[in-house]
């Protein structure tokens, strides 16, 4: 039997324009082929820039910005999309191939019903009538989980979740009833216990039609769950090809090991014996205009130990790291560190108090000025609060540089000649050169690639044996906390939902949230996906 | 002025028009009407849940309110910004050796001696009626001469707009078309000459060429009452030329970011992909998206045309309301001065609110509220 | 940044500017005759003696214009340096500050922006007496209006960034986020605004003077001297042509550069996020 979709020695290519040089042409990607039967699913996965977006487009004989497909062949049904003519490849587009991008609040038309948008495909390649194509649609809403699928098509984009987005583009991307579609990270954007719904219906979806998928993500769990081959890539080339069961059970080469073990790694948690550092008590606050974002929080933490707090978005749990620094004063409560009561405001705190709570944030390409070197972001806090100057000064950064694993050849480095794990390496100097016995850890991980993402992890933990400092870490990741909590709260819609040693809140009995968010954490594991869905107790939150 | 969130920012003049972040605003703002500097404005439960419920027409509302405030505030700002200026108008009037007595006298005569609250509120009173007092210079009434004039200078934008608008729009259409290929480039320079170059030094240059050297067109551009429509036009040719060219350039440019802006969005990425032809993809897909930007553009230069009647009127000799303001400044003529700034001012309020609502309304978010 | 990298549409922006610089900067060594000195007969067509000819007074066009490029070329930019200091002052002071001091600020700013600059110009200066001082400062407050409202947006823009956010939580004081953290990232932007505001200052300027409201005879500006020759152009004489393309010029000079620095600015910006 012909595949239905073979990509044979793929070479993709495109112009940059670096200020104040020479435009250059960048090689995407190289030398890269498979083959796609028809009703299978094949997964690319890899880190940012490998080229896997760049590939799935190709599919489609689409370039996106200024990128160019040069060399190679994509043979759909045997014939050679690239060699096709502008009608050509319009007849294949929105007919024979589809795409879900990874933003469907982005790529829906604001000024059209989501139900006309859907449908249009299919009218415009006369593929059906405006009748079969509405009753096919409002079948696939239905198979998809949409809610009220008799109206949703008469809503506009911006009335339905993000979520429900998602799910409409695959509808509209299966309307036409295409041979194949590609889908591009459809799940990244949304949170944990919709990610899950999302990607239950996707596959249900493609099952029952039978159309054939490339699934585009970076998140290997997520790609065990429903494609029939997995190809690994890296820096636009194939780094390993095989069937899902080789490659997540068996992978033949280094990075793919690497990836499929990322998330394993798992702590014991300490013994509470040292005395307390950060008390929270009934925290209340809320925003400006009046409204209530955290309710009645309370929780604690020991020196030298890390507290995870886990949610999702709109939890409160980023809210609760601003209201500890005082950027937002609660409005009830009080907050305790080392035995003394802090000022609510950060104005009321002295400059000691604030040197021992240091912050880290998720993007660390914005929390450090664009314009000062690397010697200057990490000197900063030596000179503010300890008076540093000079040798002396350089001497320490150039020991905490030594300390995060990056060597002094950094020091007159921008921010912006770092990758994005140097960059929250530095965040971490910066922090821990003001000698701080608490850094709060705002999701510093969940922007980074998996690799990077571990590495960070492993500095995080080994500071903290070398210096004691503790840790508040946010996060939405149930196997970050697994690798290096000691404690873990649970936050939900600003309350507190279950709080307490590692060991006991991971274990059950579980509330109906903590059980929903621990079962919808991909596992590196086939068949994951079917097994949870028949356990879980809660449909997810925001759907 | 009242407390209310100002919803759309005032328009600078064209020349920054591009680097203002004006869309970002309007976007941020109307997506959450935000009820409690809502209720600020007018107060009480009853707006609140109108705000609610009607979002759209609550902005409307509030846009309008917005303007006649401000209108209200300017008129303040020209009759009493003007009072607390140094500078007194009698001694300026009868020049520096006046006598003391003499001074007195025009005091009086010109009502001078009264308290400026009180001269305030007449003034605006008559304002409101359309009564703008009698004139310093010629001792003629003021509304009856700006009736006149007001009429020249509409007619004159009027044609103005109906050319430059749709060759703008056009030629801003035919640069994204040939985006960064040569016809974009060649209209991108012409554009930027065209910005730099002052009014008087366009209209110079038309006089010279086709009134003086060509003889095509007539100088100066005098219209009468007794003129026939078509006397009227070419008497204004030149004139209207001269406001094309200035406007043209500027909206042009905008009106190539806004498109470049929504042709370059994911949904039209989606449109291509679902294989749609070129026609299909600008009509259904971009134009919906792209009006709204495009109308809040033409809308900001209209308000920019009603500045440049003023210089291009003085360069023809043209009897508008421009050209009546200038002459007053000149010799010092208060209420002409007051009355021709207003008018303008209002104008300009007019149009910019203008602007504002139908990018409140060309906005699907508030349309259709959830 | 090389010399190399700049194009060539820059260059000549570059050029222009520096050439009306150098005539303003040594205009009595430049200039054949004097500013205000009657040398012939009146409107004498170019050549001879006269590379430009002569004005409606008999006065030596070429050195007008070089006098003009000084008196123009000066005002324009000192209108323009006190209206950018004002408005940044302010506006960056608005920016950290918030709350109630803000708003008044943006509020007065908003209504000084409801009447057009040339209305509220005219309506001012039909007040206050002719003098070279008060000209500047109407140009300046009237202008210093687009900069607060440019440099709030920008200052507003980073504030929120988590730079900021962490040099506040160090506990530095206002004037270092604004002078460390804030300023160096909004100079570039900054920079360009100030190009677009010295050509809007000089073309600003022109029109007054054209219109009999900026620098009083007999001090030689472009826009004055427009006015001067323009009823000669009914005979064909382009005398006032002269002064006219030399603003024309300068502008086109000024926003060739303008227009530099910003491509400049968004490639910088672009070239961060591309993944």
């Amino acid at each position: 039997m012909p595949e239905l979709l073979s990509v044979k020695n793929l070479k993709i290519e495109a112009t940059s324009y670096p200020p104040g040089e020479p435009p250059k042409v960048v090689t995407l990607v190289e030398g890269v082929s498979f083959d796609l039967a028809k009703g299978k699913v094949l997964g690319l996965i890899g880190e940012s820039g490998a080229g896997k977006s760049t590939i799935g487009l190709s599919a489609l004989a689409y370039g996106r910005g200024g990128v160019r497909i040069t060399g190679g062949e994509v043979l759909l049904n045997g014939k050679d999309i690239l060699k096709l003519d502008r009608g050509g490849i319009n007849s294949v587009r929105g007919c024979h191939v589809c795409y879900v991008a990874q933003s469907a609040a982005a790529a829906f038309n604001p000024a059209h019903k989501l139900g006309d948008q859907v449908i249009e495909a299919s009218l415009r390649h006369g593929i059906m009538s405006r009748e079969e194509a509405k009753k096919r649609a409002l079948y696939l809403f239905r198979v998809l989980g949409l809610p009220n699928p008799e109206t949703f098509g008469g809503r506009y984009p911006h009335q339905v979740s993000g979520g429900q987005l998602q799910r409409a583009m695959t509808a509209m991307a299966l309307c036409p009833n295409p041979e194949l579609i590609v889908f591009d990270e459809p799940t990244t954007a949304l949170d944990v216990t919709t990610q899950i719904d999302v990607l239950a219906a996707i596959k249900h979806a493609i099952e029952e039609t039978h159309t054939a998928a490339l699934y585009i993500t970076h998140d290997l769990a997520v790609v065990a769950q429903i494609s029939d081959d997995i190809m690994v890539l890296r820096h636009g080339k194939t780094v390993e090809y095989g069937t899902t069961k080789q490659v997540i059970e068996a992978p033949k080469e280094d990075y793919t090991r690497a990836l499929v073990s990322v998330r394993q790694a798992k702590r014991n948690e300490a013994p509470d014996q040292s005395g307390t550092l950060l008390k929270i008590e009934h925290v209340h606050a809320a925003y400006g205009n009046g409204f209530k974002v955290l309710h009645d929080v309370s929780m604690h933490l020991s020196k030298g130990q890390t507290l995870a707090i886990v949610g999702e978005s709109g939890s409160g749990k980023s809210t609760l790291a601003r209201v500890i620094t005082g950027l937002l004063p609660p409005t009830e409560g009080r907050i305790t560190f080392d035995g003394k009561e802090l000022p609510k405001a950060l104005k009321g705190r002295t400059n000691d108090e604030l040197r021992r709570i240091q912050m880290i944030y998720q993007m660390a390409d914005t929390a450090m000025n664009p314009r000062q070197t690397v010697r200057d972001i990490i000197g900063r806090p030596l000179s503010f609060y300890f008076s540093m100057h000079g040798a002396k000064k350089t001497e320490r950064v150039k020991e905490l540089l030594d300390q995060i694993e990056m060597g002094t050849r950094f020091l007159d480095r921008y921010p912006a000649e770092l990758s994005g794990g140097q960059k929250q390496r530095v965040a971490i100097a910066r922090a821990l050169a003001a000698k701080p016995e608490l850094i709060l850890c705002d999701e510093p991980t969940s922007a980074l690639d998996p690799l990077v993402a571990e590495g960070i992890l492993n500095l995080l933990m080994k500071l903290q044996e070398e210096t004691a400092v503790s840790y508040v870490f946010i996060t939405h990741d149930i196997a970050i906390v697994r690798a290096i909590a000691d404690s873990v709260a649970v936050m939900h819609r600003g309350r507190l939902v279950r709080f307490g040693p590692k060991s006991k809140v991971l274990s059950p009995p579980f509330d109906d949230y903590t059980d929903l968010l621990l079962k919808s954490v991909p596992e590196m594991e086939i068949g994951w996906l079917e097994r949870v869905l028949k356990t879980r107790r809660m449909e997810s939150a925001g759907n | 002025m009242e407390s209310g969130p100002i919803t759309g920012p005032v328009p600078t003049d064209g020349v920054a028009g591009e680097t203002l972040p004006r869309s970002a605003d309007l976007s941020g703002v109307p997506a959450k009407p935000n009820p409690a500097a809502a209720s600020g404005a007018i107060g009480g439960a009853f707006w609140r849940r109108f705000v609610f419920r009607r979002p759209l027409v609550a902005l409307i509302l509030q846009r309008l309110g917005l303007s006649v405030g401000l209108l209200f505030a300017v008129s303040l700002m020209i009759f009493g910004g003007i009072e607390a200026l140094p500078g007194d108008f009698a001694t300026t009037y009868l020049g520096q050796s006046a006598t003391p007595q003499a001074v007195e006298n025009i005091r009086k005569d010109l009502g001078l001696d009264r308290p400026w609250s009180e001269r305030y509120l007449t003034w605006l009173g008559g304002a409101v009626k359309g009564d703008f007092g009698t004139s310093w210079a010629s001792k003629n009434s003021v509304s009856e001469q700006i009736g006149k004039r007001l009429g020249n200078s509409l007619f004159l934008a009027f044609f103005a707009a109906l050319i430059s608008v749709p060759l703008a729009v056009g030629l801003g259409m035919l640069a994204v078309q040939f985006r960064n290929r040569l016809p974009d480039k060649i209209i991108n320079v012409i554009s930027l000459a065209a910005i730099s170059l002052p009014e008087f030094f366009i209209g110079y240059l038309l006089i010279l060429f086709f009134a003086v050297q060509l003889g095509v067109a007539t100088f100066p551009a005098t219209v009468y009452d007794s003129m026939t429509l078509t006397e009227r036009l070419s008497a204004i040719a030149l004139p209207v030329a001269t406001l094309v060219l200035v406007v043209l350039a500027h909206m042009m440019r905008m009106t190539r970011a806004a498109i470049l802006n929504v042709m370059s969005s994911a949904y039209v990425e989606t449109a291509e992909l679902k294989g749609l032809g070129t026609f299909r993809i600008i009509a259904r897909h971009a134009a919906p998206n792209a009006v709204a930007p495009v109308i809040n553009v033409i809308a900001l230069n209209l308000a920019y045309l009603v500045v440049g009647v003023v210089v291009v009127e003085v360069v023809f000799v043209y009897p508008g309301m421009g050209q009546y303001m200038v002459d007053a400044v000149t010799v010092r003529d208060m209420p002409v001065v007051q009355a021709c700034g207003l008018i303008f001012a209002a104008f300009y309020i007019f149009l910019n609110m203008a602007a504002d609502i139908l990018a409140i309304l060309a906005n699907p978010r508030l349309r259709h509220p959830r | 940044m090389n010399l190399r990298s700049i194009p060539i549409s820059a260059w000549i922006g570059i050029i222009g500017i520096a050439l009306c610089l150098l005539c303003a900067i040594f205009a009595p060594f430049i200039a054949p005759f004097g500013e205000r000195d009657v040398v012939g007969e009146i409107w004498m067509p170019a050549g001879g003696d006269f590379l430009l000819g002569t004005d409606n007074l008999g006065r030596d066009l070429l050195s007008r214009m070089i006098y003009g490029a000084r008196t123009t070329i000066f005002v324009a930019l000192v209108a323009t340096v006190i209206s950018f200091a004002l408005g940044m002052i302010l506006s960056f002071a608005a920016a950290v500050t918030g709350g109630f001091v803000d708003q008044l600020l943006s509020r007065f700013n908003d209504l000084m922006m409801a009447v057009p600059t040339l209305i509220f110009a005219l309506v001012v200066l039909a007040v206050l007496p002719q003098h070279l001082w008060i000209l500047i400062l109407v140009m300046a407050v009237l202008d210093s209006t687009r900069v607060f409202r440019i440099g709030r947006a920008v200052a507003l823009d980073i504030a929120v960034m988590e730079f900021v956010e962490a040099a506040r939580l160090r506990g530095e004081g206002s004037l270092w986020i604004i002078f460390r953290e804030i300023l160096p990232n909004t100079l570039s932007p900054l920079l360009a605004e100030f190009g677009l505001r010295f050509a809007f200052s000089i073309l600003f300027l022109s029109t007054l003077s054209f219109l009999g409201l900026g620098i009083q005879p007999p001090a030689a500006d472009w826009g004055g001297m427009v006015k001067d020759n323009k009823d000669g152009i009914i005979f064909g004489i382009s005398a006032a042509l002269v002064p006219g393309a030399a603003i024309a010029t300068l502008a086109i000079c000024v926003n060739l550069v303008v227009d530099w620095l910003m491509k400049r600015t968004s490639s910088l910006k672009g070239g961060r996020g591309d993944a």
